[in-house]
Order: structure tokens, then C-alpha cells, then sequence
């Protein structure tokens, strides 16, 4: 064997070592969860998903509440995010002038960095006021009609949630999205003006169809942070146990209450369930990403927008 | 003689930023020839041909002086309608451009977004357009699919049926065939014989031959000027500039 041969075998063994690595240790965190959390497991079995039950004191615990708060508040957040991440991205890529969009650019992937802890403190200062006092009054009046905007209004929320976690996403979105516009190239934008498009067509018909699943993947991107973010929810969704339609009304998500609680866990079942959270929340996230990867596989290999 | 499909170029210097790429290019392209543009790369032919649907409009820095017309109107008028103009004047790119969605929706794209929804129009339209694009055949069967599935010679008979749909007076080709096999530039070539009848071409080719065997007139551009401008038949057998002939005889380029 020559000596180029052995080096080659060596670095490619070396260099196995390093996704092996990233594998056991995923696999490490399941475990360690599923037998830190065995008490509660083997008191509440499957139900622990579907028990709105939260108690302490009683020793009754239920997952249903976060779950719930955990999916309402990356949802809307969402529904806010990505129009406005999607047309910034638009705006940025296609329309502003090279130096503005440059600029604009940096900023965007500067607030990408401001620690979330940062958000939760404006959510409280400026937010939730902000809220209380105009928004959800505004809401309330005019779209009252709907449960989603009912209930007694006390500024901290899932809607308060909602945007922050919406603002924390944004860049995210547009970052991605504008990277995708980019890579799109030109030559298909110059086909559908030469069909007599206007601009707008040659973006929304074209550019965008061939970025979707770009786009898409910069907004399961954002979904995966939404999911997980922690600090600035449990900073003012309020901190509540609760199911409710309204968006007005404080909440819980699974990040949030495993960062609240976790310090007064002081019985080992109520550390077990708090743990069985954190496997939720694994869980939860491991499922989105796959579910993203076949929407992603699907759209990819999809035959297009057939019609006919 | 009717205007309409014709080309008429008077005095134009055409800029990217401080670089002159044409210099008082003038020429007349006649309704129904095909005209093909040759030259060694970087002379300005493609420049040139994208005058002519103000394709160059999208890149900032551009600039142009003198005049275009199209159909006998200045298309560099302030008041053109650039969108309308585009319609009338459709291109086909060296590299196929399919869009994502099903070869149906690709024809049918450019008569949607004028708003037309009727089904039996689009049914026909998009028929006949494969049909003359000569591609009907090889897909009659199978509209819904998509068009990325297509081969490379397929998608580019897609994208000239697609600019022949929304009926064009004038068709440019930007080195159509340039990525193509040698049967599917055959097919190609055949039918830009074909399209002749009702559409004027202009296109841009690297390949001599090819400009010999579908041109009924041929340009030479170096360095941004047209050297020679004449019948195909007299530029490859007779030449009258020294530096074509040497272009075409493989002297240098």
C-alpha cells in the first residue's frame, strides 16, 4: 500500500469521528432524557400528552397546556413573520438600491444576534404596555367577534408572545429568503419579461416559484427557533396554565415552563415531569424538522403547479 | 413594405457605465428574414440583440444613444411601454428556461397574465404553439408534467413555443444552441426555417455553420461595430472586409 493511500484512510477515519460524534450525542440527549424522566413516565404513560392537568401540590401532571401554548404561539408568530420577512426579503433582493439593500442587509443579520433575554426586557418595557393599552383594545373592538380576541386583557399573552417571537424570527426569514431571491438566476426573471411581465409577475410568478423551497426552508428554519426560543416567552406570555382560544390570555409554552419551574422542582416526580417536557419539546422539534423535509422533498421533486 | 416585425437601428453607442460595448451601430433588419449576429465573444452581439426587447433596461448602469425602432417607432421613445414592447418582440435564451410548473402551464403563462382564462382559447393556443414549436408530438400526451422533466433540446423547443404563444412579431435567439447535442440543433435549426414564414429572427450564434446554413443575412461585430452587414450567401463565399474573411477563414476568434 502506498503511503498516499494510507493517509488518505487515516483522514477519512479521522474525519468519520466528527458526525459519528454529533449522532451519539444526539442520541445521548434522547436517552438521558427518557431515563430522567421515568418517574412520570411510568405514572402517567401516554396521557401525560393529553392531561390539561398541571399540579404540583397534587402531583398531577400534564403536558396538554404547553403543547398547546407552544403551538399557538410559533403559529402566529409565523402567520406575522414570514409576509413581512418574505416581502422585505422581496424588497431587498429585487427593488432597493444596492447600497441601501447592503446596509439594510447588515442590520438584518445584526438583529439576528441580539440575545433573546434583550427582546424579553423591550416585550416587558414597551411591548406589553403597548398592548394592554392600544393593541388588544383596538383588536377587541373591532375584531371582537372573533374568540381569538376576547377575554379580559392584561398585555402579557400568547399575542404578546406571539410577536416578540414573530420579531425575534424575522430576520431569520429575510436573511434566508433574500439570500434565495438572490440565487434565483436572472436569466429566469429575463424569460418572463420577455412574455410581457411587469416586474411584479416576473417575481411573484417566477423568481418566487423557483425560490420556494428555499423560502420554505428559511421559514421552517424560523419555525425550529420559535419552537425552541425560551428566555423572552417566558419573559411575558404570562406564565399560565391554561387552554384557552383567546390569544388576549397569559399562557405557558414547553420552553417556558421548563425555564420557570425548573429552579422550584422540589419533588422528584415534579422534576420527572418537567423532564418529560424536555422530551416533548425534543420530540416536538424532531417531528416538525422531518415533517420539513418532506414538505421540502415533496415540493422539490413535485411535478410543479399542474392545471390541466 | 409593412413595418411590422421590422428592425431599423440609426447611430447607436450603447454603454455600460464608462464601457462604450456598441459604437454607431446601424442596420435594418427586414420583416420575416432571419438575421444571425456573429463575432468573437465580448464584441457586443448580445448587447446588441437585447436592445431590441430593452432586455439591457435591468442593468443599472447601462445607457444608450440613438435610435431603435420597432415597427417603425422609436422603442427608446420615453413614452414606451416596455411591457407591451416585450410582448411583441419575445427572446429565447442560450440556456433553456423552463419555469417550475407543467409544460401546459409554461405556454399557457404568457396569455394568463394578460387575463385571458378562457380554457378553449388556452387549449388551442397552447396546441398550436407545440405544434409549430414541434414538440406537440412528443408531449401531447403527458401537458400535466412537469416541464423540468423535459431534455435539454425538448425544453428548448418549450421555451420558443412559449415566446411563439403570445404572438410575437420578432423572435431573438441568444445562442439557442449553444448547449444542445448536434440533432437537437438540427431540429432547432429546421425550425427557425419553419417559423420564418411568420416571425422575424434574429439570433446570435458562435458557430459559423449555423449561421450559414439558417441566416438569410449575416452580421460580423467586433469590438462593438458592425464590420460587415450583408447576404449570407455573399459574407462566407465573398467578403468584402479583410477582417471578416479572416474571422470566418479561423484566422483568429
Amino acid at each position: 500500500m502506498s503511503r498516499q493511500d494510507t493517509s488518505d484512510i487515516v483522514f477519512r477515519r479521522i474525519l468519520a469521528v466528527f458526525p459519528i460524534s454529533i449522532l451519539i450525542l444526539v442520541a445521548g440527549i434522547f436517552f438521558q432524557l427518557v431515563s430522567s424522566s421515568q418517574l412520570s413516565l411510568h405514572k402517567f404513560g401516554i396521557g401525560f400528552l393529553f392531561s390539561r392537568v398541571w399540579d404540583p401540590v397534587a402531583e398531577q401532571f400534564g403536558a396538554l397546556p404547553f403543547i398547546f401554548g407552544t403551538c399557538v404561539t410559533s403559529l402566529v408568530a409565523l402567520l406575522l413573520a414570514v409576509p413581512i420577512g418574505v416581502g422585505a426579503a422581496i424588497y431587498l433582493a429585487e427593488y432597493a438600491p444596492p447600497k441601501v439593500s447592503k446596509a439594510i442587509s447588515i442590520l438584518v443579520d445584526l438583529l439576528a444576534a441580539i440575545p433573546s433575554v434583550i427582546y424579553g426586557l423591550w416585550g416587558i418595557f414597551v411591548l406589553v404596555p403597548c398592548m394592554r393599552n392600544n393593541i388588544q383594545p383596538f383588536l377587541g373592538k373591532y375584531l371582537g367577534f372573533l374568540p381569538f380576541f376576547q377575554g379580559p386583557n392584561y398585555g402579557v399573552g400568547f399575542l404578546a408572545a406571539s410577536i416578540i417571537l414573530a420579531i425575534i424570527i424575522v430576520p431569520f426569514i429575510i436573511s434566508v429568503s433574500r439570500e434565495v431571491i438572490l440565487a434565483v438566476p436572472s436569466v429566469y426573471k429575463e424569460s418572463a419579461y420577455a412574455l410581457g411581465t411587469t416586474r411584479w409577475e416576473a417575481i411573484f410568478d417566477i423568481v418566487l416559484s423557483y425560490g420556494r423551497v428555499g423560502i420554505l426552508g428559511a421559514v421552517i428554519l424560523a419555525l425550529g427557533r420559535a419552537i425552541g426560543e425560551t428566555m423572552a416567552v417566558t419573559m411575558i406570555i404570562g406564565n399560565n396554565v391554561v387552554i384557552s382560544p383567546s390569544l388576549f390570555s397569559p399562557g405557558y409554552t414547553l420552553a417556558s415552563v421548563l425555564a420557570n419551574e425548573f429552579a422550584e422542582a422540589a419533588t422528584n416526580m415534579y422534576l420527572s415531569a418537567l423532564i418529560e417536557i424536555g422530551l416533548v419539546l425534543f420530540l416536538v422539534s424532531i417531528i416538525v424538522n422531518i415533517l420539513a423535509r418532506v414538505l421540502i422533498w415533496s415540493v422539490t421533486k413535485g411535478p410543479g403547479n399542474v392545471v390541466k | 413594405m409593412s413595418l411590422k416585425g421590422s428592425i431599423k437601428v440609426k447611430d447607436l453607442n450603447f454603454y455600460y457605465g464608462d464601457h462604450q460595448a456598441l459604437k454607431n451601430v446601424s442596420m435594418t433588419v427586414e420583416p420575416r428574414q432571419i438575421v444571425a449576429m456573429i463575432g468573437p465573444s465580448g464584441c457586443g452581439k448580445s448587447t446588441l440583440i437585447r436592445v431590441f426587447n430593452r432586455m439591457n433596461d435591468l442593468i443599472t448602469s447601462s445607457r444608450v444613444e440613438g435610435e431603435v425602432l420597432v415597427d417603425g417607432v422609436n422603442i427608446y421613445d420615453k413614452n414606451t411601454d416596455v411591457v407591451s414592447l416585450r410582448r411583441k418582440v419575445g427572446m429565447v435564451f442560450q440556456k433553456s428556461t423552463p419555469f417550475p410548473k407543467s409544460i401546459y402551464d409554461n405556454i399557457a403563462y404568457g396569455l394568463r397574465i394578460v387575463g385571458i382564462k378562457d380554457h378553449r382559447i388556452l387549449d388551442e393556443t397552447v396546441e398550436k404553439s407545440l405544434k409549430r414549436a414541434a414538440l406537440w408530438d412528443e408531449v401531447k400526451d403527458h401537458l400535466g408534467k412537469s416541464a423540468m422533466s423535459l431534455s435539454g433540446g425538448q425544453q428548448q423547443r418549450l421555451c420558443i413555443a412559449r415566446a411563439i404563444a403570445v404572438d410575437p412579431e420578432i423572435i431573438l435567439m441568444d445562442e439557442p444552441c449553444s448547449a444542445l447535442d448536434p440533432i437537437a440543433t438540427a431540429r432547432i435549426e429546421e425550425l427557425m426555417g419553419d417559423l420564418k414564414d411568420e416571425y422575424t429572427i434574429v439570433i446570435v450564434t458562435h458557430n459559423m455553420q449555423q449561421a450559414a446554413r439558417v441566416s438569410d443575412k449575416t452580421a460580423f461585430l467586433m469590438h462593438g461595430q458592425i464590420i460587415e452587414f450583408t447576404k449570407t450567401t455573399d459574407f462566407f463565399t465573398k467578403p468584402s472586409n479583410k477582417i471578416t474573411e479572416d474571422y470566418i477563414t479561423g484566422r483568429f476568434g
